[in-house]
């Protein structure tokens, strides 16, 4: 990368075999698509899920039903932050004793899946919840652990992980950035 | 912002011009700390309130109508007027974001101006209030309270001033109907004069680009330059077939019996013959258009029970966003330091 601050973790390429072997181990752990339902997590982990669902299509041909969540009315620092604007949680079905496979850009401190188990649970009794996540990049504030990842990457708190996707940010990569107030 | 391009002499704002410097809902450049009118509102904002809004209706339609977004939060609701869907849609939309209510009902009688008003409002903060959501009969009370407090105060009505949440809550249903404000012919019927409903459905309905008709009696009609310093146009009509003319909206208020003693109307019946929304008046105004009114309704004086209950009415569906909007208000307020 030009910029020295950025350093890039995965391109275009990286991007696509770590979601194409993610859905394979997805569909190898859970012996088939059967009662699976995958939900990304909003912003990024929707079209991450969509892309999940079509390589499953591929090779399954079967379409697993794909949910959005907004996990923001379930996040614990909402009274330390200015309120986001809401985006939709929609779930095309009944949860209720289906594998819920959920689906998140980057596994941080753990609290945003926290909000999510909260806000699934609160829409039906899943048999189980799995957890995809295309980055690890560790520091886990909560006893929280991904049963899928495309690629872990240790980290310092200083940095950030910025994942971008076509269908959002028009590129697929994923880049370490180092933050410009970096205590020495 | 555009704040500055609708901000007016606060002279001209109201007939009750008590009311104290703008922009204490949220100062400038800051984030918003109370609901006490609409003039304080952007495009923006009033569109995220939607957006929000929105969501919260999928909240209220789940098996657990609740999230825990306000666990451990306050709502007191004070009030000094009497109030049905307003209190019990704020008590509501509270419960369902998981904070707990308090209700407090003063009795007009023991409440005089200044001091008591303030020590109530001293107790509240000692109790711990997050929110206080207050209905009063002097215009600018709120402004009052969002001054002493610490807690987020949400204006449910003062005076003839200002009734900001039941604005948003019609503005969002006429959205949700119609897929915009912008270019909408809303006709405005009843007591004008008197109505803190109808002053903030104006601001709103300006501030979102609505084409607005207000129609009454002459007596009950504000002047014709109520609204001077404001870049505002909208009609004046003592007609209603003139009024409904077009009209994709009708919004009726309720006509103030209490005042009816103050000689502002020659009678009721007269009232009724002239201005009460029947079907065949119905017809006149544009094919499928929607009859909203803020209740409470007296019907039979300026609505007709078939057309409260007809098929264009949108009446039930006011009440029913009334707990989403307000839901999405708590939401905006919430997240301050403290």
């Amino acid at each position: 990368m030009a910029d020295p601050g950025q350093k890039q973790l995965l391109g275009a390429d990286d991007i696509r075999r770590a979601v194409a072997r993610l859905a394979h181990e997805v569909v190898e752990r859970n012996a088939g698509v059967q009662d699976l339902v995958l939900v990304g997590l909003r912003t990024r982990g929707i079209p991450l899920a969509r892309r999940l669902q079509d390589r499953v299509l591929e090779f399954e041909r079967e379409k697993i039903p794909l949910g959005e969540l907004d996990v923001t009315l379930y996040r614990d620092d909402v009274h330390q932050r200015a309120p986001r604007t809401l985006s939709p949680t929609s779930i095309p079905v009944d949860i209720e004793d289906k594998t819920v496979i959920l689906v998140d850009d980057v596994l941080y401190t753990g609290r945003t899946i926290r909000a999510a188990l909260d806000a699934l649970i609160d829409l039906g009794r899943p048999r189980a919840i799995q957890l995809v996540c295309l980055v690890d990049r560790g520091h886990r504030e909560l006893p929280i652990r991904p049963d899928y990842v495309g690629k872990n990457v240790p980290t310092s708190r200083h940095e950030k992980v910025a994942v971008r996707l076509e269908e959002i940010d028009g590129v697929d990569e994923v880049v370490l950035i180092q933050s410009a107030t970096v205590p020495a | 912002m555009s704040l500055e391009l609708i901000a007016p002499p606060t002279s001209a704002r109201t007939p009750t011009s008590a009311v104290p410097a703008r922009q204490i809902g949220r100062p400038q450049n800051r984030r918003r700390r109370h609901v006490l009118d609409l003039d304080d509102f952007t495009v923006e904002e009033v569109e995220r309130v939607f957006q929000d809004t929105i969501e919260m209706k999928n909240v209220l339609q789940r098996p657990i109508k609740k999230v825990p977004t306000l666990r451990g939060k306050t709502l007191v609701t004070l009030f000094y007027e009497s109030s049905t869907r307003t209190r019990v849609a704020f008590e509501l939309a509270a419960k369902a974001l998981g904070a707990d209510t308090v209700s407090v009902a003063a009795s007009s009688s023991s409440v005089t101006k200044g001091e008591s008003l303030i020590d109530t409002i001293r107790t509240l903060q000692a109790l711990g209030a997050d929110f206080v959501v207050m209905r009063h009969h002097q215009a600018g009370a709120p402004y009052v309270v969002a001054e002493e407090l610490n807690a987020s105060v949400i204006n449910a009505g003062d005076g003839w001033h200002a009734h900001p949440t039941q604005a948003l809550l019609d503005l969002f249903t006429i959205r949700e109907r119609l897929g915009r404000i912008a270019g909408v012919r809303v006709a405005i019927v009843g007591d004008i004069l008197h109505s803190r409903v109808a002053r903030s459905n104006l601001w709103g309905l300006m501030l979102m680009g609505a084409d607005v008709v207000l129609c009454g009696p002459p007596t009950l009609l504000p002047p014709a330059d109520f609204c001077e310093g404001l870049p505002w146009t909208f009609e004046r009509t003592y007609r209603l077939e003139e009024a409904l003319e077009g009209a994709d909206v009708i919004m009726l208020l309720r006509m103030q019996l209490e005042r009816q003693s103050g000689g502002l109307f020659p009678s009721l019946r007269e009232y009724v013959r002239t201005y009460a929304l029947t079907e065949e008046r119905l017809a006149r105004a544009k094919p499928g258009a929607l009859v909203m009114h803020p209740g409470p309704m007296n019907e039979g004086v300026e609505i007709d029970p078939k057309v409260a209950r007809g098929a264009q009415s949108l009446i039930e569906t006011q009440v029913t966003n009334g707990v989403a909007v307000r839901m999405a208000l708590l939401y905006l307020l919430s997240g301050l330091p403290g």
